[in-house]
């Protein structure tokens, strides 16, 4: 099997969904486009939230945290200054947070940016020392961001929220970005930096013993999460015009985790296939919170069954399913065949 | 002399795992760690990589006081390690567990990477041309291909050798390279060891048990025994010490 | 005043060690975050809430209640979840317990409603006492010393007990506690049942001295109970109690002196957290347990 053949699966890959995001954008209704808007969102955040926990094997519970700065501020950055007066009903704004103002493109980069400069700042208490702290210090700088974002009116407009954020996001914009994403984290996965975070998750003393610089592998991948997140999170503020505080909950990491164990840890296809399945199905689960009718009788809505649905699905791929969907075989094995048998 | 061992001291808590120990090994000397179960030697070698810091003393290489460095640097000066129990990657092919001993080697930035800039496409052909020369030699190129965990215990430990090759060092520690394997694997074993330290320029330190393999292999050895040296010089000579003899009494059945 | 703020002070940190202890036991034993634990503080919150107003126990008695279900849930926990993944990669057991959280605060938001209920308080916990210009609520004068009490048989448990020294020694060596002729299972079940009982003491504390239950409580409070924990040395029991008691004080003290940052008092635990992490990982009584790694 050649190189040329897996780039060959890539293209076609890649040309079939601008195909399709050109036809879905004229010819689909407006409740199917935002769908698929979040599926490509989703994308992002899950390619990249898949190259920390699953490829390099570092249990992190950051996406909410880091969409929320990435909303914030791509928000701060293309509300106008006009809207933003009187918008800040708490307190007074600061001057500064007036005179913010960007295009589209540096809003989104310098979404990246920030959350990326966070992660750094997060990966020296985190990746220095063994343990799982990563999970729990991701855990805590999500509920951080939010005491912060009620906390400081001046610049967030506590838990009011930011509105009017002009509706940048289209099909384009979140499907490309979705696909720059993908390329990019296959293109750190198959590279020297992909493979020291591969080995840090099959052994890490072995890693070491190897010459890695495991720090470096575990920050890399965490910074590269980081800046999609942030992208992600801007991209999210200019579909939905108006974000809040509540908006980035757990849940919304919660969710991440599932598409990522569903598709199966490690595998970026996986990440793809678990986005449109749980976001899918996500939507079609809505009715598990309205009221239900079984033999005649009406059950009382249940609103946030879904959720419990959710976290019983997750314990169960756990238990029974570890490997997910795609265990962490990428598109091109599946076309590999049982050519080679081993031994 | 490429390695100095001055006078180490290891305590954990209250434990005196190495008491006061020093050695030297020559260039291109296959020299043996011996001694029964717990008597210091996978201490030393942890101490050696850097993975424990001494509790007094001083580790030399090439001249240069080498403790105290983060275990990833000194990999890079230098010294590889293979351990007791076979550690592959197991998710990796036996082709990229062996790039993985290239990581530091290979000069390409991260964001080369990312964009797939000729230095990091010239890089890679460099590296993994060197990674086939590696299997080649040790006849497991066929296998590049094949998950590292599909292969037979003997093969591992070859690929095991193979990947800390990869790190071009100049001496290789091997954690009981021999324990597992059966008499012709053994032997193999042991003619890899000779030939590669002639084609590799290598200086070997290896813990085992196996007297026999050690005394067809060794130059010289080093007896530990509860943290103390027992014995230092040939291992002929060393089977014969009634010392070496009484502290391996408790400890034959093992092997 | 100050005194008044010192026992203030005694009291949370005396909540957060109850539940600290159990984040310290379980990751020892498993090297395990147990996402879930500050879960079972709601629990046993709530358990206490459904003996005394809806079937009417002796508090006593809802007390007991709260306990034993805890405890039981705990043990439940390990044994459906966490047990059949011993041997499968680390990051799945988390992933797991991660699960079992949410799932916990969903099924009680679901059943129970999400809104925050008031928790009747019996009286006698009620009564303010006074020494001499002090006005001490008897709820957080013995807060304290149940913990203190707990503590010790706690200590007594893990030092004095054949079960305690396995439960040492299995945070170190699996191999010594099989040679000790104990399944090692049991003994996580133990830790689970123990650890979840105290987190159950610890969320009645709560709910009686900031009386309403819902079922997102114990979200923060354990994530500040871990980072108790890791403060006095993740893997100690005395280390848990420690940081329980520092992250309490500081709480209560800096937010008698400085009012203004009250809206940040849930980040300090926080940024304990990661200032511990820089520069004393192994916490202030830590164990390090990489030395067991080779």
């Amino acid at each position: 099997m050649t190189v040329k053949k897996d780039q060959w699966i890539n293209l076609s890959f890649v040309f079939g969904v601008i195909g399709f995001i050109g036809i879905a954008n004229s010819f689909f209704d407006e409740y199917t486009i935002r769908i698929l808007n979040n599926i490509a969102i989703f994308t992002i955040l899950a390619v990249s939230y898949n190259l920390i926990n699953g490829v390099t094997g570092q249990f992190s519970l950051e996406p909410n945290g880091f969409v929320a700065i990435g909303a914030y501020v791509t928000a701060l950055l293309l509300v106008s200054p006009e809207a933003k007066q009187y918008q800040y009903a708490i307190v007074d704004p600061y001057p500064f947070v007036l005179s913010l103002h960007a295009n589209f493109v540096v809003a989104l980069v310098l979404s990246g940016f920030f959350a990326t400069c966070l992660a750094l700042v997060l990966s020296f208490p985190v990746f220095r020392v063994r343990g799982d702290y990563l999970a729990i210090v991701t855990l805590g700088f999500g509920f951080i961001i939010k005491i912060f974002a009620i906390n400081y009116p001046e610049v967030t407009n506590g838990s009011l929220g930011l509105n009017d954020i002009p509706e940048f996001s289209n099909l384009y914009w979140t499907g490309g970005i979705a696909i720059i994403a993908v390329i990019t984290v296959l293109n750190i996965v198959n590279s020297k930096f992909g493979r020291a975070m591969k080995a840090v998750r099959d052994d890490e003393d072995a890693a070491i013993a190897m010459g890695v610089n495991t720090f470096k592998a575990k920050t890399f991948a965490f910074c590269t999460s980081a800046f999609f997140e942030g992208v992600g999170g801007g991209l999210l503020a200019a579909l939905l015009t108006s974000i809040s505080p509540d908006l980035f909950d757990f849940f919304f990491t919660f969710q991440l985790l599932i598409i990522i164990v569903l598709g199966g840890l490690g595998s970026t296809t996986g990440a793809i296939v678990g986005t449109i399945l749980v976001m899918g199905g996500s939507e079609w689960m809505r009715f598990l919170d309205e009221p239900m009718k079984f033999f005649g009788y009406t059950t009382p809505a249940m609103p946030g069954l879904r959720m419990v649905v959710f976290s019983l699905i997750l314990i169960f791929i756990m238990l029974f399913a570890r490997e997910g969907i795609m265990g962490k075989k990428e598109l091109k094995d599946l076309f590999k065949g049982r050519k080679r048998s081993a031994k | 002399m490429i390695l100095h061992v001055n006078n180490v001291t290891k305590n954990f808590g209250g434990v005196t795992a190495i008491k006061e120990t020093s050695f030297s090994v020559d260039r291109k000397e296959i020299f043996g760690l011996i001694g029964p179960n717990g008597a210091g030697k996978t201490t030393m070698f942890n101490i050696i990589t850097g993975n424990y810091e001494p509790s007094s003393g001083e580790v030399i290489f090439r001249n240069e006081m080498i403790h105290g460095l983060k275990p990833h640097l000194i990999v890079r000066r230098g010294i590889a390690r293979t351990f007791q129990n076979i550690r592959l990657f197991s998710s990796m092919s036996v082709l990229d567990n062996v790039l993985i001993g290239f990581d530091f080697q290979a000069r390409y930035s991260f964001f080369e990477a990312i964009s797939r800039f000729p230095r990091f496409i010239g890089e890679e052909k460099r590296i993994k041309k060197r990674a086939f020369e590696i299997l080649d030699y040790f006849g497991m190129s066929a296998f590049a291909h094949d998950k590292a965990v599909d292969l037979s215990y003997g093969q591992q430990r070859k690929v095991e050798i193979a990947r800390a090759l990869a790190t071009n060092p100049e001496l290789l520690l091997l954690d009981e390279p021999a324990a597992g394997m059966n008499p012709s694997e053994t032997e193999e074993l042991g003619n890899i060891i000779k030939k590669a330290r002639e084609d590799f320029d290598l200086t070997v330190l290896l813990i085992e048990h196996d007297m026999k393999f050690v005394n067809q292999l060794c130059d010289k050895v080093l007896v530990l025994d509860y943290g103390k040296t027992i014995f230092e010089g040939k291992p002929s000579d060393a089977i014969q010490d009634s010392e070496v003899i009484s502290a391996y009494l408790g400890d034959f059945h093992h092997d | 005043m100050f005194m008044q703020q010192m026992i203030n002070g005694f009291s949370l940190g005396s909540m957060y060690a109850l539940i600290a202890i159990g984040y310290t036991m379980v990751y020892g034993v498993l090297r395990l975050i147990n996402f879930a634990h500050g879960d079972i503080m709601m629990v046993g919150g709530f358990l206490g809430f459904f003996g005394v107003a809806v079937l009417e126990l002796p508090f006593l008695a809802a007390v007991l209640l709260a306990i034993v279900g805890s405890a039981l849930l705990g043990m439940a926990s390990d044994r459906i979840a966490y047990r059949p993944l011993r041997s499968a990669p680390k990051i799945s057991l988390l992933i797991t317990a991660i699960g079992v959280s949410f799932f916990l605060e969903n099924a009680f938001n679901v059943f129970f409603g999400g809104v925050p209920r008031a928790f009747p308080v019996p009286s006698v916990l009620e009564d303010i006492l006074e020494f001499g210009g002090l006005t001490i609520p008897v709820s957080a004068l013995i807060v304290p010393i149940l913990t203190a009490m707990l503590l010790a048989i706690i200590l007594w448990v893990l030092f004095k007990t054949k079960y305690g020294m396995a439960i040492r020694a299995l945070a170190f060596d699996v191999d010594t506690v099989n040679l000790m002729g104990i399944d090692a299972n049991r003994i996580i079940t133990i830790v689970f049942g123990m650890g979840s009982a105290l987190a159950a003491v610890g969320g009645i504390f709560w709910v009686v001295n900031y009386p309403s239950v819902d079922p997102m409580m114990g979200v923060l409070v354990g994530l500040k109970a871990f980072a108790a924990a890791v403060v006095g040395g993740i893997g100690s029991v005395g280390g848990a109690v420690l940081g329980g008691l520092i992250i309490g004080f500081t709480e209560v003290v800096v937010i008698a002196f400085f009012p203004e940052l009250g809206g940040y008092k849930d980040a300090f635990a926080f940024i304990f957290l990661i200032l511990i992490l820089l520069f004393k990982p192994t916490g202030i009584l830590g164990i390090d347990f990489e030395k067991s790694r080779f």
